[in-house]
């Protein structure tokens, strides 16, 4: 990656767009072990922190007229306890905690991940995958447990007409063990490229130092696209717990109700 | 950034978060977090914030039944005074036309004795003058009969009380 800035700009550009990701012991240990403590233990536990600040001491008064932190948790919660009942229906409420509980960490993380210096923990396939697959496996035994057999109807298109069934049956099969993936990925990748992206711009913020000809135009365009992206980033954060919640639910829905 | 160490053995790929060394360590702290931020949510928080939402739909729902309620109340209160009103209103008329009657009733009785006593007065007042008249007529008398008896001793002559007093009497007659 070092390598790549060639010419003039050999002397003094760094990048290193991927290395706000890498994984480093805090405590200067060698070797990262599963139990160390790595700057993802950090910045998961700021993630713990800051869900705590926000729902259990904000909404600590419990006054009978919100006050403003009362009425950010009782936003959120409401927020996702609508999509929750929207989505997979009456009796798919009782699955609200965990997906609260994976909204505010994804929310949280992303978000976090977005201050200067920050280690952006949802940006690793590592940790979108285990959420991923945690819900395709508790989607799937969710299905088989309520409706038993009958959760294989989820493939089996009956408004179809019936030529067509088996071949959508297979489209359906293959789209429902691709999902965990899809779900991962998307949240992952969005988080690294805009990230990514952020650290190529800065990598051009000072050219100026170097080359004043052409430093002169660089220099403020990429601290323009590094604002501009951020603010897309910030919206980008918040969309994609959004789109990892949902998706959980309409997930959810079809295990519950798997007739179409 | 990063340590020079760390570069040489994680940079091969080009992506930390396919260096598969790391994951073991990602997960571990990942399940950790989810079960805590579960645990703190299900435990502590979510009731927290339903038991708020809840307990002001409680008191909205109740707020809005008690206005209600006394709204009804004060139309109600509205219609007993309009009512109240108008049975005063005609209690009023009553009374007027009652105490009107009375008072008629009263005025010609009162009039009437006032009548009576005024002729009764009146009578009274003409014996009364009758009287004085009478009393008035005698006294004259006396002084006419005294005084004649007087005159005539006074000139010399002896009169006869009897004769006089006659005469006077005659002379007044006339």
């Amino acid at each position: 990656m070092a390598t790549e800035s060639t010419g003039e700009a050999e002397v003094g550009l760094v990048f290193h767009p991927m290395d706000q990701f890498q994984v480093t012991p805090l405590f200067g240990a060698d070797k990262v072990e599963w139990f160390t403590i790595t700057n993802v233990t950090l910045w998961m536990g700021l993630t713990i922190a800051t869900i705590v600040l926000i729902l259990v001491f904000g909404a600590r008064g419990r006054a009978l007229v919100p006050t403003r932190s009362q009425s950010i948790a009782e936003l959120a919660y409401g927020f996702i306890y609508k999509m929750v009942e929207d989505v997979t229906g009456k009796d798919g409420v009782v699955f609200f905690p965990y997906i609260m509980t994976l909204f505010m960490f994804i929310l949280v993380a992303n978000f976090l991940g977005l201050l200067p210096m920050a280690f952006t923990t949802t940006s690793h396939i590592a940790v979108t995958a285990v959420m991923a697959m945690a819900v395709f496996l508790a989607v799937t035994i969710i299905g088989f447990v309520k409706n038993g057999f009958g959760f294989l109807a989820v493939f089996w298109i009956s408004s179809a007409p019936l030529i067509l069934r088996p071949i959508l049956a297979l489209i359906e099969v293959i789209s429902y063990f691709v999902r965990p993936v899809s779900h991962s990925i998307r949240l992952a990748g969005n988080m690294m490229a805009g990230h990514a992206v952020i650290k190529v711009f800065a990598a051009f913020a000072p050219l100026v130092l170097i080359s004043t000809g052409i430093g002169i135009v660089v220099t403020p365009l990429s601290i323009l696209a590094i604002t501009a992206i951020y603010a897309l980033e910030v919206l980008v954060a918040f969309i994609q717990a959004y789109v990892f919640a949902i998706l959980t639910c309409v997930y959810l829905r079809d295990a519950l109700h798997p007739h179409h | 950034m990063a340590t020079q160490t760390q570069d040489t053995v994680t940079s091969a790929p080009g992506m930390p978060q396919l260096d598969f060394s790391t994951f073991s360590n990602q997960i571990f702290w990942l399940v950790l977090t989810l079960v805590v931020i579960y645990f703190v949510l299900s435990r502590i928080a979510l009731p927290r914030i339903s038991g708020a939402l809840v307990e002001r739909a409680d008191t909205i729902t109740h707020d809005l039944a008690e206005a209600e309620e006394l709204k009804q109340r004060a139309t109600e209160a509205e219609k007993a005074y309009e009512q109240s009103l108008t049975d005063a209103r005609a209690e009023a008329q009553q009374i007027n036309v009652a105490m009107r009657a009375e008072i008629q009733l009263q005025l010609d009785v009162e009039l009437e004795k006032a009548d009576l006593e005024i002729s009764a007065r009146t009578a009274e007042a003409g014996a009364t003058l009758a009287e004085i008249r009478d009393s008035a007529v005698s006294s004259v008398k006396d002084v006419a009969k005294l005084t004649a008896k007087e005159i005539i001793s006074a000139m010399g002559g002896k009169a006869d009380a009897k004769t006089v007093m006659a005469a006077v009497t005659a002379r007044m007659k006339g």
